[in-house]
């Protein structure tokens, strides 16, 4: 029994999208404490969301001090601290006060719409895709520096004083943890800088044409570092006096830490994150794979002055939402878990396939004028079938990533390593197997994000010695094995296909 | 015909007054509507609110029907929504005791696993959602017997197989056993199903009291038992575990 908590430690900070987490872990990568604040989600306008980055802040320092007492861990404790963070959320603030200028746009705000399809111009969406590895949507920093810029009055006159910074909130966080004003270091890490449309893939750097493209002064731009090494240390302010000294040495994008959490080091390794929409990465290692399905080119990590690791990245926005709507919209269960019970009353889905393009479709078709639809319905069919379709439809919707990650990878998938809250529906893991014919497997600690931002940062510290100290750290606590016959895997499989079809051109634009 | 029970009669009379629609009232509103004297109103409400029938606006003092009531239509927990707030304690124990995890519920004769945590080493598992274990020489199925009226009866019905030379089938012998899970929080399977594997189970209740299911390790003897007997330490990590997730249920510690 290892039950008793003695340090060292490590802390990771999770700057989410609804909260903000701090998570101590031991050598063992087992969880010592946990502490959790959610900040408010601002709606100025129908498609608009925005959070109070100096509220993230202050929640940050709370939970970091929460988390300490918790564990009863003190300052000599704790080896290092890292960060994960939600991906894209922009922001800028005034280096001489620290004092944010503007709310944070958050990923999912959809104003800069218009301006992405105006820099696409006659090549459309692609126009950077061979640079930075992304597609021209909405999501992405860049576009939501320059709306900042040209629309908050006297901004973009401060930007081109260097009195202005901007950061994603890995940014926000370190600088703040660094100092602030008094000397706070100004970075980013390589897979949050893949995330702005501004930097090359290929030399990691900044690239001042699309800057310039773009509007974006290259002075507010961070220096881009490695995912995995000290960038400072805790300095001043209330956080300087519960942890001065102790080094900041992780950032990571949250998807790409929970690859790094799930010990994907290898190539062909990949990790899928069953929440409300699905994330999946493949690691691609020192490839970088520029898709012909529509999957996105991004940076997995990279530790220290090593090689960066690129990864594919497929995301599929609707999958445990279907539950949800299922439950609220529906009424048919009256919890998410209910999902499992009435899909298990029917031996398959009578017939029925669910594709849940609520707002088009995404990797690897890309259609907006998809909408969803429920096919295949006859007399026979019964909610419970449609339960059985609503989950199954997660599994083929993966199934498609994976087939465009084998497809432009060329490696096989050989395991999914999977977490999120979908992996305690046993029904859906194990048709999530069968579907991909390959084993599908969940390790014990489910807080992946945390603990891949904790591993990076203590790797940049010593605390562990290398990524084969991680491997070992890995435990599996379940694995669902494939067994279907190949002829129905391949039938249903086109019935599925067949499904997707019938969504596509239904908005006429 | 007997005579009803007073108290009970007001009761369900004071339930009716405040069905219907969104109603709150006073307590002298709801004595004077029965024709009951205040303290006697107040005693019957004070109970109701006890068990959750009743509760009341903390700023007007005024009553309503309480929560309680809607879930008596709907009393069973479904076996997913506990295996899904089971998940990170499981977990847990499966990690600090080295030992794979079990959560088990009542399913017609036996044991139904809903949910099966490895052991964290790197061999070689089959995941065993899905089976079923006797309830009388299992843990996980004493416990429920324990703990379960319809368990119990299940138990006394059936045919108590003897799987090994431990195994306890006798009656009587099997009641003294639950007596003592009962008295003791906990149950024990030592060699009972399987020779050379023992484990260890604790119930988790709902937040009505009732208990809901069973949480239990299961290993090599050579590794969970000392001098012949279940490891102390491995019985505290399970019934930490089956009050954690009840706690996570709604239960509460009293």
């Amino acid at each position: 029994m290892t039950d008793s908590h003695a340090g060292p430690f490590i802390a990771a900070i999770d700057q989410g999208t609804t909260s903000s987490r701090c998570i101590i872990f031991d050598r063992d990568g087992r969880i010592v404490s946990v502490d959790q604040k959610e900040h408010a989600q601002i709606f100025p306008k129908p498609g608009w969301v925005e959070h109070d980055a100096a509220e993230i802040w202050k929640n940050v320092q709370d939970v970091v001090a929460g988390a300490m007492v918790k564990a009863g861990a003190s300052r000599e404790d704790i080896l290092a601290i890292g960060i994960t963070n939600q991906r894209e959320t922009t922001m800028l603030w005034d280096k001489h006060t620290g004092k944010p200028v503007h709310n944070a746009i958050v990923w999912q705000d959809t104003r800069t719409d218009v301006k992405v399809r105006e820099l696409g111009g006659d090549i459309g969406q692609d126009r950077f895709r061979r640079q930075t590895g992304l597609p021209l949507a909405a999501y992405f920093a860049g576009p939501k520096i320059a709306w900042l810029l040209d629309n908050v009055p006297g901004l973009r006159e401060r930007a081109e004083a260097g009195d202005l910074l901007f950061g994603t909130m890995d940014s926000w966080v370190i600088w703040n943890l660094t100092g602030g004003v008094n000397g706070g270091v100004h970075v980013t890490d390589v897979t949050n800088a893949s995330r702005t449309l501004l930097m090359n893939l290929d030399d990691l750097q900044w690239n001042p044409e699309i800057a310039a493209e773009m509007g974006v002064p290259m002075q507010v731009l961070p220096e881009i570092r490695s995912s995995s090494e000290v960038y400072g240390t805790v300095t001043g302010g209330p956080m300087g006096g519960l942890l001065a000294g102790v080094p900041v040495a992780s950032a990571l994008g949250d998807q790409q830490a929970a690859l790094f959490g799930q010990t994907c080091f290898s190539i062909g390794e990949a990790k899928s994150t069953y929440g409300t929409g699905t994330f999946m990465l493949m690691n691609t290692g020192e490839k970088l794979i520029h898709s012909e399905s529509g999957l996105i080119t991004t940076v997995g990590y990279r530790i220290g002055e090593q090689d960066p690791v690129y990864a594919l990245e497929g995301s599929i926005a609707v999958t445990g939402s279907l539950v949800q709507w299922m439950r609220d919209q529906m009424g048919l269960i009256k919890t998410a878990a209910e999902i499992e019970t009435l899909a298990m009353t029917v031996e398959d889905n009578g017939g029925a396939y669910f594709v849940p393009a609520f707002s088009g479709l995404f990797a690897p078709y890309w259609r907006s004028d998809a909408r969803g639809v429920i096919a295949g319905l006859t007399r026979y069919v019964t909610k419970a079938h449609i339960a059985r379709a609503v989950l199954e439809a997660t599994a083929w919707q993966t199934r498609e990533i994976s087939d465009a990650m084998i497809k432009d990878s060329g490696d096989d998938l050989l395991t999914l390593k999977v977490d999120g809250g979908m992996t305690s529906n046993n029904l859906l893991m194990q048709f999530l197997a069968d579907v991909l014919d390959a084993p599908v497997v969940r390790p014990m600690v489910a807080e992946t994000t945390c603990l891949g931002a904790a591993y990076a940062a203590g790797l940049a510290v010593g605390f562990w010695d290398s990524v084969e100290d991680l491997r070992a750290n890995w435990r599996r606590a379940a694995e669902w094995t494939p067994d279907m016959d190949p002829e129905v895997r391949d039938r249903e499989y086109q019935n599925w296909l067949k499904a997707v079809q019938r969504t596509m051109g239904w908005i006429e634009e | 015909m007997a005579k009803n029970i007073q108290s009970l009669e007001r009761a369900a009379a004071m339930l009716r007054l405040l069905a219907g629609g969104e109603r709150r009232l006073g307590l002298s509103d709801i004595a004077s509507a029965l024709g009951l004297a205040k303290a006697t109103a107040h005693g019957i409400l004070r109970t109701l609110q006890h068990e959750g029938f009743v509760e009341q606006d903390p700023g007007s003092g005024r009553y309503q029907l309480g929560a309680e009531l809607l879930r008596l239509g709907t009393t069973y927990l479904d076996v997913h929504e506990l295996r899904a707030r089971a998940l990170v304690w499981t977990d847990d124990l499966a990690r600090s005791s080295g030992e794979a995890v079990y959560l088990g519920v009542l399913h017609q004769h036996g044991v139904l696993i809903v949910h099966h945590v490895f052991r964290p080493d790197d061999s070689r598992q089959v995941l065993e959602v899905g089976a079923m274990q006797p309830l009388h020489s299992t843990a996980l199925g004493k416990v429920l017997a324990a703990t379960d009226p319809v368990a119990h009866a299940e138990l006394v019905d059936a045919k108590r197989e003897p799987f090994t030379s431990r195994t306890i089938s006798d009656l009587d012998d099997v009641e003294r056993i639950l007596e003592l899970t009962r008295a003791q929080g906990y149950a024990v399977d030592n060699e009972e199903t399987l020779d050379g594997v023992a484990s260890v189970a604790a119930p988790i209740y709902d937040r009505r009291r009732m208990a809901v299911g069973s949480v239990g390790i299961t290993g090599a003897v050579e590794r969970v038992c000392r001098d012949g007997e279940l490891r102390a330490e491995l019985i505290a990590a399970v019934r930490d575990t089956a009050r954690s997730v009840s706690r996570d249920l709604g239960a509460k510690p009293f």
